[in-house]
């Protein structure tokens, strides 16, 4: 035993009431560096021990608002920058529904980063070696027997007085436990090539098994019979219905939600006498129109109306929005060929509200009016 | 250190009269503002005759809980405090005086009573099965029946073994409480049903019973921990309270309060995502004119200040901030009730003035008569239960 060290001495209760008299005890001896081993935790012993209120709860503390500032901030940048989807008519940033995520992310955050913090800092992981182990004492105190250690490096530490205390306070088996320099070390391992190489392995089977369950897994009887539904998807055939068809048509007379039929079809004289302009032409309004003409209408009629197309000849070039017959127009016969076409040009109805079409029809007025300005105008 | 405090310290002393004093005087301007609120205006009186209820059931039935949820678990920890539990749980025999007023005023406080409405409403029609004042008043009657058997039973098994500390007591209260329990929770959800729920009867949410049984647990235990604290302080009860004992008092406080949260936040979470009309109209009523303030209050009140209170592990422990969280919970309860009640009374317009005072100063009356009623004859801790040293001895 001469080239081995001393780690402390060991003694076995009986009894976990015998155990926390005796670690009380000790702790009133003065001794700091002890420990005691029992097979559960015994209620009291923090107490009789006299250990100071554990600094665990900070980490948790702090992990756990890290996870609440990580799930605010990046709920609040998915949903509100990347990728804005309104979700049944929720605003962007719908709070309460993501408090249950917060929650989570909170506890979930909270209660591993404590675990690692503990198991990392307190117990040196991945370092597994200790004096301890591999002995009888061990065995016994980790099956019926409650354990105490006196540390060799305490300050009041002496050979005889050690093993007088354990004598007095009545426990048995009292033995000293020594260690090998060369096998213990109190060192964090992190890098050695078996932790490393651990690591690696939980990385290859969790990243794999996502792999699979996500690519290959999906595709597998039965968790394929997700993708293979009853139902009739537009354009198939339904049996259903005695026309058929899979899609149905309105019922004679109803109107679509949100829909409004255009009743000049066909008839622009009428839509030119009977249709005005709702909108009336605010700053707002003449934005919203300058904003659509440059988007629709600029392509072929140019930015200022003039026929100008910058399509460079691959349509036939409209005629000049600055004529006597489109100034003389009305808005409601401007609004019947926006929406119904003329010639070779589209409709577009589709791509145009109404609203940006009225809206469209007041910038045209101001363009029309810059080239052909009243003597008033000037005043 | 444990194992060598074998004596139970403990001799029965009076309480002061002084608390009886103070709960006499309570009680009478309590009362008097009540009858004279029932001449002035039995609307709003009726109304607050039901919180009155609704809080005097959660003191009781959360405490017959509590007691129950002991000798379930076989809990040592609360063995010494189980007596001043069964004290807060004798407000059950009381209950039935003070529903009979409601019963007169139904019409004032039941939308669905009215026979006319019911037949030109095809949603009240089909609830009538349920909603009838015959079932409601037998519902009412039988919710009454079970708690005070079970109340009876247990105690008297309890106070029996002061006496004999027969042990085959305990395993008997083991049987009745378990039977209890389902009991329990079936006449906690329907009585939130039929007291709370049905005051807007076109609304329904199943959560509902929970998040009163919430507010119930609640209650009961910060009633319990305020009596112990105080009855530890002034010399009265056992000796051998130690921080452990106060600490998880603290922390189940702690815990009830995050679960109110938690299922106080469910109901709205699920309302608010559905946003169905026929369920959201609850909580726009608490969201028009001042409600908006009473119901941020609630958050306010009812969470964040507890849970502010009583997150640090050094307050739990502390007998101080105990005594102030638990007053703040019985108000913050009472908060809770008039969110819950009031808006059907008041709607868009939350109102508050010596009527809303007068009950709830008869509701401490109530409790601190009954408490010193009960405690003349009985001991202030079950001295003859087997799990009393035990409890005594707990520690963390």
């Amino acid at each position: 035993m001469s080239d081995k060290i001393l780690y402390g001495y060991t003694g076995i209760f009986d009894t976990p009431d015998e155990i926390i008299l005796a670690a009380n005890k000790v702790a009133e001896d003065g001794y700091k560096k002890f420990d005691v081993n029992t097979p559960y935790p015994v209620h009291g012993m923090d107490n009789a021990m006299k250990l100071p209120v554990s600094k665990l709860g900070y980490a948790a503390l702090i992990f756990g608002l890290t996870g609440t500032i990580s799930a605010v901030t990046l709920m609040y940048f998915l949903s509100v920058f990347d990728y804005p989807i309104v979700i049944g008519g929720k605003p962007f940033f719908a709070f309460p529904a993501f408090v249950p995520i917060i929650f989570e992310v909170t506890v979930l955050a909270a209660s591993i980063a404590t675990v690692v913090t503990m198991i990392a800092l307190f117990f040196k992981f991945p370092n597994i070696s200790h004096p301890l182990h591999d002995t009888e004492y061990m065995k016994k105190v980790s099956s019926n027997k409650y354990g105490i250690l006196l540390q060799a490096d305490d300050l009041k530490f002496t050979e005889e007085s050690a093993k007088e205390l354990l004598a007095k306070l009545g426990a048995k088996d009292i033995t000293a436990i020594y260690y090998d320099q060369a096998e213990i070390s109190t060192e964090h391992k992190i890098f050695e090539p078996k932790f490393i190489s651990l690591l690696i392995i939980i990385a290859v089977v969790v990243s794999g098994s996502t792999y699979f369950a996500l690519n290959k897994l999906m595709f597998m009887v039965p968790f394929n019979w997700m993708m293979e539904q009853s139902k009739i998807i537009p354009q198939d055939n339904n049996s259903f219905f005695s026309d058929g068809k899979a899609m149905r048509t309105p019922i004679e007379g109803t109107v679509a939600r949100g829909n409004m039929p255009y009743q000049f079809k066909g008839d622009p004289e009428s839509a030119g006498k009977y249709l005005k302009n709702t909108l009336l032409p605010t700053e707002k309004n003449l934005d919203l129109g300058k904003k659509k003409y440059d988007i629709y209408c600029s392509p072929c009629h140019g930015y200022y109306g003039e026929g100008d197309s910058r399509l460079r000849g691959q349509f036939p070039n409209p005629p000049s929005l600055h004529s006597e017959k489109v100034r003389t127009w009305t808005d409601g016969r401007l609004y019947h060929v926006i929406t119904e076409g003329q010639n070779i040009m589209p409709s577009y109805a589709s791509q145009m509200t109404r609203k940006e079409r009225w809206a469209t029809i007041l910038y045209l007025r101001v363009l029309q009016r810059s080239l052909n300005a009243k003597e008033s105008d000037l005043e | 250190m444990s194992s060598n405090q074998t004596n139970i310290d403990y001799s029965k002393k009076d309480l002061p009269g002084i608390l009886t004093k103070l709960g006499f005087a309570l009680f009478g301007v309590g009362l008097v503002i009540v009858i004279s609120a029932f001449f002035i205006d039995h609307t709003r009186a009726a109304f607050n005759n039901l919180i009155l209820l609704l809080f005097l059931t959660s003191i009781g039935l959360g405490s017959l809980f509590f007691v129950a949820l002991e000798y379930l678990a076989g809990a040592v920890w609360s063995t010494p405090f189980r007596r001043v539990l069964e004290f807060f749980a004798a407000t059950l025999v009381i209950l039935p005086i003070v529903a009979l007023p409601l019963l007169f005023n139904m019409h004032d406080l039941f939308h669905w009573t009215h026979n006319e409405v019911v037949q030109s409403d095809t949603l009240l029609k089909s609830k009538s099965g349920y909603l009838n004042v015959s079932f409601f008043i037998i519902r009412m009657i039988a919710f009454f029946v079970i708690w005070l058997t079970f109340y009876f039973v247990i105690t008297r098994n309890s106070k029996k073994q002061d006496i004999s500390g027969d042990q085959s007591l305990t395993s008997k209260n083991i049987k009745i409480s378990a039977v209890f329990m389902p009991f329990f929770a079936l006449t906690v959800t329907f009585s939130a049903i039929d007291w709370i729920m049905s005051l807007e009867p076109h609304w329904f949410s199943t959560i509902l019973g929970v998040y009163y049984f919430s507010g119930t647990v609640l209650a009961a235990l910060a009633a319990a921990t305020l009596a112990i604290v105080l009855l530890v302080e002034k010399g009265y009860f056992v000796k051998g309270m130690v921080r452990d004992h106060y600490y998880s008092l603290g922390a189940l406080l702690f815990a009830f309060v995050n679960f109110w949260a938690y299922i106080a936040f469910s109901q709205y979470l699920l309302i608010w995502y559905a946003n169905l009309p026929e369920e959201t109209f609850w909580f726009l009523h608490r969201w028009e004119g001042n409600w908006m303030f009473v119901s941020i209050g609630l958050i306010i009140v009812h969470f964040i200040v507890p849970y502010f209170g009583l997150l640090s592990q050094p307050s739990k422990m502390d007998p101080k901030r105990l005594k102030f969280m638990s007053v703040w919970i019985l108000f913050a309860h009472f908060y809770d009730l008039y969110w819950l009640v009031m808006p059907t009374y008041g709607k868009g317009y939350a109102v508050f003035g010596w009527i809303e005072l007068g009950f709830p100063i008869l509701a401490v009356g109530l409790l601190i008569l009954i408490f010193t009623f009960k405690s003349k004859n009985q001991n202030l801790i079950p001295i003859g239960d087997p799990k009393l040293k035990r409890g005594l001895n707990f520690r963390l």
